[in-house]
């Protein structure tokens, strides 16, 4: 009843404006529907089927989750890999471009280079990335072991052991953080000066203002920062597919989540099985996502007429 | 982006370098002794972040011979350029190029631009009922991980017999970018209403209005898009991986994976490595010279959507 007579209160100006609003929104709302709602929904239906794109699919059930939960030790490798490399590389990245971007807000001569220096590695193409730091760190022509072995130490198998793949990955992960690091720049500039100033006439050294004025004031970045980098984390494609030659090795150490998804969905063709991959990882990016928010309540600080 | 939103302005103070000068004159030893450390740490950091791509460069005018020497060579001599001709030439990176740019990055790019532009101008200069929670949808669509669409897309590309063509890359640019219409959006905010006003005064209609008054204004956050959609579309691996794997219609991130194969069966080909760390020196020169001439644009449109490269 009440929506009825709020429909009629709407002015033929307003009901303009609507159809006009809906009409300039019309790309992204088709859109919408196409390539983001129709195929969210269709991969929940195929995610309880067995599907191979030839043959029409055929429902299991929960038969896809249950086997990937409680017998696939591919699985099992592949989750271990994924959480690890979250857990570590979205701390270290935010780490790295807050590091570089408070070290870039001090007094410097040549900022605008150092910034350009610091940037330039997130934007080239990750193929390059990837072929380059595969060389660089090669076990026999590398010239990181090139340079060891000359100096008369023990060359470093970078890429080639299990043990060392992940931090290696961690490594080139920190030097790509430019696009995080100039966020961190922006805010850092936004911060009042006058509390620092305040913060010195009372007596506080440069570690205290860092705990008490910077880290307060960036906190909202760093949450936001933190939870693009987990949410990219989990999705952690290119650079091991690249510098693994597409097999997740050495020895299955850099299989991660979504390397086994594509292998299921584009190599064995098991449609159902990869898209029940992409929806636990869809409900454990939200969980997550969810708990980052709610925890960072008692971390984050708003200043009143923050954005 | 000189108009944009005040807050998230980067401009650096233009008097630094003289308070700079005055506060050297009044430093004491410790201060002396931090300010060296500082840019210590600035130059080491600044050599380790540009020496990956020294050794791409000087690799690339390299022998063999000079590739595998212990310790490495750091100034090849004698050098050779013409590795660039030919590792360019040894594969068909011509055609690569071409598929990148003319059936990939050009129409993404326009697609992406022309839509996100749209749809912005809809979320912040016409006023209508239900708006802001349409805004917010979108918002949320940022947060829904790649990989969850990805496999039913490619079933749906494949109903449509859209595999191995470069539409599944190029058609869903044409419905908007979430992102670029919140960065859109925000810009087009900052726009005075009384131009809108004056416009519908004169009798100019919404699509009138949008492409004569806002947009003209608008061409450094348009930019912006245009940009990072071009970047984004040169530098893609995935999406050409799973769509377009014919040699015919490879773009040139998985031509460069050709030299790359063939630096792994070493023994078989000469110049592995110098061609590919060339290709792969040709192909970063485009974004290394935007980037050179267009670092403002990069830097504040990045600060303006907190937009990952």
């Amino acid at each position: 009843m009440s929506v009825l007579t709020q429909i009629r209160q709407i002015t033929p100006r307003e009901r303009r404006n609507i159809l006009v609003g809906l009409l300039f929104a019309l790309p992204w709302l088709i859109g919408f529907l196409g390539f983001t709602l129709y195929p969210i929904v269709s991969s929940f239906y195929y995610s309880f089927t067995r599907y191979d794109l030839l043959r029409p699919p055929v429902f299991l059930g929960f038969d896809n989750y249950v086997n990937l939960i409680t017998d696939d030790q591919d699985f099992r490798i592949v989750v271990y890999n994924t959480v690890w490399w979250v857990l570590f590389s979205a701390p270290l990245g935010v780490l790295s471009a807050f590091l570089m971007a408070l070290l870039l807000n001090t007094n410097i001569v040549a900022r605008s280079f150092f910034r350009a220096v610091f940037f330039f590695p997130s934007i080239v193409p990750v193929v390059v990335t990837a072929f380059v730091w595969q060389f660089l760190l090669n076990i026999q022509y590398g010239a990181v072991n090139g340079t060891l072995q000359s100096l008369g130490l023990p060359t470093v198998p970078f890429l080639s052991d299990p043990k060392l793949v992940k931090p290696t990955l961690i490594l080139i992960h920190m030097w790509a953080q430019g696009a995080a690091m100039v966020i961190f720049l922006a805010t850092l500039q936004d911060v009042p000066r006058s509390l620092y100033e305040a913060a010195t006439v009372d007596g506080a050294n440069a570690l205290r203002r860092l705990w008490h004025i910077t880290i307060p004031m960036v906190s909202p970045i760093i949450l936001f920062n933190a939870v693009l980098s987990f949410i990219s984390g989990f999705q952690y494609f290119t650079l091991p597919w690249l510098l693994s030659g597409g097999t997740g090795g050495p020895n299955q150490s850099t299989e991660f989540y979504s390397l086994f998804l594509y292998r299921n969905a584009f190599v064995y063709l098991r449609m159902g099985k990869a898209n029940a991959l992409a929806w636990i990882l869809f409900a454990v990016i939200i969980f997550f996502t969810f708990v980052l928010f709610r925890a960072s309540g008692r971390f984050v600080y708003y200043a009143g007429n923050s954005r | 982006m000189t108009t944009s939103t005040a807050p998230q302005q980067t401009a650096i103070a233009p008097n630094r370098t003289v308070s700079q000068l005055q506060r050297l004159r009044k430093m004491s030893a410790a201060q002396w002794a931090t300010e060296i450390l500082k840019y210590a740490v600035l130059l080491f950091l600044a050599i380790t972040f540009l020496l990956p791509f020294y050794w791409m460069v000087s690799s690339a005018i390299k022998n063999d011979t000079q590739v595998y020497t212990v310790p490495p060579v750091l100034w090849p001599d004698p050098q050779f350029w013409n590795n660039f001709w030919d590792a360019w030439s040894s594969e068909n990176f011509n055609l690569f190029t071409f598929n990148t740019v003319v059936r990939y990055a050009i129409p993404a790019t326009v697609g992406t631009v022309f839509s996100s532009a749209m749809v912005a101008y809809s979320f912040s200069r016409i006023r209508w009922i239900g708006r802001d929670t349409v805004f917010a949808l979108v918002l949320a669509t940022l947060m829904i991980p790649g990989w969850v669409r990805l496999v039913p897309l490619f079933i749906i590309f494949k109903k449509l017999g859209w595999l191995n063509t470069f539409w599944p890359l190029v058609v869903p640019n044409f419905f908007g970018n979430a992102f670029f219409i919140f960065l859109l959006r925000q810009f087009f905010m900052s726009l005075p209403d009384e131009l809108s006003d004056a416009a519908r005064i004169d009798g100019a209609n919404e699509l009138q209005t949008m492409f004569r008054i806002i947009l003209p204004l608008s061409v450094p956050a348009l930019a912006v898009v245009a940009l990072f959609t071009f970047m984004d579309a040169w530098n893609d691996y995935l999406g050409p991986l799973i769509y377009v794997n014919i040699e015919e219609k490879w773009v040139l991130a998985l031509g460069v994976q050709r030299l790359r194969n063939a630096v792994a069966e070493i023994g078989n080909r000469q110049l592995a490595y110098p061609y590919l760390m060339a290709v792969s020196s040709l192909i970063t020169l485009p974004i290394f010279l935007a980037f050179f001439f267009a670092q403002r644009s990069f830097i504040e449109g990045i600060s303006l959507t907190g937009l990952k490269g």
